[in-house]
């Protein structure tokens, strides 16, 4: 079985967010950069626990530069036997679906498994692009996945329970909580991966579909008003008057 | 639960003067400590119970011997990813580090560096996975800062395949559950030898050292030796002398230098955060000068042994590091370590003292790490001797 996991980078979750040029770039200065964690925790080990019971390979791919190659390495040590890099500014959600829609149409993959979203700009967009361009099934939100033959057995969250979908080979599959267990990875792994091959690929012309015009951040949080339990109709004029939720 | 708070301190931008691997390394390391360790690490402290699962564990992530080429289980790793594996290690409890420190420096270095290709072979792959946990056999009862002057002996028993090895060793980490011991003994010729003995070899005893106030997550036992027969293979062939276990030292105290720094940056971490928490008259108590004081002067000392321990840790990968200058690097970094394991405790007043923080256990267990592996002055003699060239020593 060939399964491609799709890589994204984000700022560790301890990261100060701040952004320059008029608040119109994030600003990278002292950001240390994660593999965004539902595509390493969720998306990379189930594809080697799938690939460990079944056997195949595991391909990685990310659209980025060569600030990515770190992260890359580290899904390596985790156990992933290649890489792909489409070097290219990871632009819109678009973009970066296009340029692995792009590469993987012709690699004949049985599974794409990206992360539900990524913990930067949450946009929860690329897997559902990478399946429409690539004109296959997409099941996002999944939280188990199982494999026999050609179909795969998928389990996803929805409200008040849960729903079991069983999908043909190839699909699109966007991971999250409960899909596997976070893998540390060891000395041996980390050596690995400094022989494994990852592969360098020009970016395919593609349009951005977004721009980011400006940033905000969110207001600040202001103190908390105590009320006294006596008190339930100033409580009700707050929340009406001040907070307007009801 | 307890959640692992720790945020890595790197004033001078030190990470700049280490690769991407460094960089996996200590954080994969620091991964699995805050996973598998912190959570349970003050309860096993408290209760002076050594945490026997962890062993497999240390070697299935690596930290055994991990620059032991991997052809014999190590990782093949340099020695800047050794020191980073044990200030993750020791950031966490001197504990933990010293079973590290044990069965990479103590262990598998002797047996690599002296031992016979038959010994790597037997002993290194189960060293390395953690399936055997292995101690050192050095200092004795009466023979501690003066090993030369060890009573413990080999003589051959006149089989033509053993020899009976007589004596005690004390204070010896991890003795309670090793299955090998590398024992420094004199020869009959009064030489000292490195001699590999097993758990289950007659005559053999690891009773444990009770009543720490110190390294209560580790084991601490003696190793006693009464007529043991001891196949002459199990002799290390290449080496003689105090050299012998002087080698062995100045690996673990490297490791040591870098472990210490560890435990300064978790006391630092802990006392900064408390002190922008905890309020008193109305304001922080960051924000005192007091306060301040104490926490510049923790990161400045920190932010210079941060320094040299990673050009010792340069030095020591170009094969050019002297004893001398681990030793200087050992003893600063201990020193400054409890120093601000003391200076952070007062910082969070009385609850320094109780277990819920990190800070009381780190300095006491660094009363052991400024003593082991050369004591405080004895490292300060070394450094005297090497700019002397003269020996106060005798």
């Amino acid at each position: 079985m060939k399964i491609l996991v799709c890589i994204s980078k984000a700022p560790d979750t301890t990261t100060k967010i701040s952004f320059v040029n008029n608040n119109t770039e994030f600003n990278n200065d002292k950001v240390t950069w994660i593999i965004n964690p539902y595509d390493e925790w969720y998306a990379l080990v189930r594809a080697l626990e799938l690939k460990e019971a079944n056997g195949g390979t595991v391909t990685i791919i990310s659209v980025g530069g060569t600030d990515y190659e770190a992260i890359l390495r580290k899904a390596f040590a985790i156990g992933a036997d290649d890489g792909v890099r489409i070097d290219a500014n990871p632009t819109d959600a678009y973009f970066v679906a296009n340029q692995i829609a792009t590469y993987a149409k012709t690699q004949g993959y049985d599974l794409v498994l990206c992360g539900k979203e990524t913990i930067d700009y949450n946009s929860s967009q690329v897997g559902g692009m990478i399946a429409a361009l690539m004109d296959l099934p997409y099941i996002s939100l999944a939280t188990k996945l199982d494999v026999a033959g050609n179909e795969a057995t998928v389990e996803c969250e929805i409200e008040g329970g849960k729903e079991i979908c069983s999908v043909k080979l190839p699909a699109v599959i966007s991971c999250q909580k409960g899909m596997a267990e976070a893998r540390i990875p060891n000395m041996k792994g980390i050596m690995a991966a400094r022989t494994k091959p990852l592969q360098v690929l020009p970016a395919a012309a593609s349009e951005v579909l977004t721009e980011i015009v400006k940033y905000e951040l969110p207001a600040e949080k202001t103190g908390c008003k105590f009320i006294s339990p006596d008190n339930v109709e100033e409580l009700v004029r707050l929340l009406h008057e001040e907070a307007k939720v009801i | 639960m307890y959640t692992d708070k720790f945020e890595y301190h790197d004033y001078y931008l030190m990470d700049e003067l280490l690769t991407d691997e460094h960089k996996l390394i200590r954080d994969s390391v620091r991964q699995w400590v805050k996973k598998e360790v912190s959570p349970i690490i003050e309860d096993y402290a408290q209760r002076a119970e050594f945490p026997v699962h962890l062993v497999k564990q240390l070697g299935e992530i690596g930290c055994f011997g991990p620059t032991i080429p991997t052809e014999y289980g190590g990782g093949g790793l340099d020695q800047i990813s050794y020191g980073l594996m044990m200030m993750e290690l020791e950031r966490c409890d001197s504990g933990l580090r010293s079973t590290a420190s044990v069965q990479g420096s103590l262990v598998m270095y002797p047996i690599y560096t002296y031992g016979s290709e038959e010994q790597r072979r037997k002993y290194l792959p189960k060293l390395a996975s953690g399936e055997w946990l292995g101690c050192f056999g050095l200092t004795e009862p009466s023979h501690g800062s003066d090993p030369g002057s060890m009573i413990t002996n080999i003589k051959d028993a006149g089989d033509g395949k053993n020899v009976i090895l007589n004596g005690a060793k004390m204070w010896i980490s991890n003795a309670p559950f090793a299955q090998v011991a590398v024992v420094w003994a004199k020869n009959e010729a009064g030489k000292i030898q490195g001699i590999i003995v097993e758990r289950g070899m007659e005559g053999f005893t690891t009773p444990t050292t009770h009543g720490k106030w110190s390294l209560r997550a580790s084991a601490t036992g003696e190793l006693v030796f009464d007529n043991v027969k001891v196949p002459k293979e199990n002799i290390l062939p290449n080496v003689q002398g105090l050299k012998g276990p002087l080698g062995c030292l100045s690996s673990a105290r490297y490791g040591i230098a870098w472990g210490a720094l560890g435990a300064a940056l978790d006391c630092y971490d802990t006392a900064l955060r408390y002190s922008k928490e905890r309020i008193q008259f109305g304001k922080p108590i960051g924000q005192f000068q007091l306060t301040q004081k104490k926490l510049a002067e923790m990161i400045t000392e920190i932010t210079k042994a941060q320094l040299l321990t990673w050009r010792l840790g340069v030095l020591k990968n170009e094969g050019r590091a002297t004893a001398a200058q681990i030793s200087m690097a050992k003893r600063n970094n201990v020193n400054m370590a409890i120093q601000i394991a003391r200076e952070g405790r007062q910082i969070l007043g009385g609850m320094g003292i109780t277990g819920e923080y990190s800070m009381m256990r780190h300095s006491m267990n660094l009363e052991s790490v400024i003593t082991y592996e050369g004591t405080h002055d004895i490292h300060l003699l070394i450094t005297g001797q090497d700019v002397t060239g003269l020996n106060a020593f005798k």
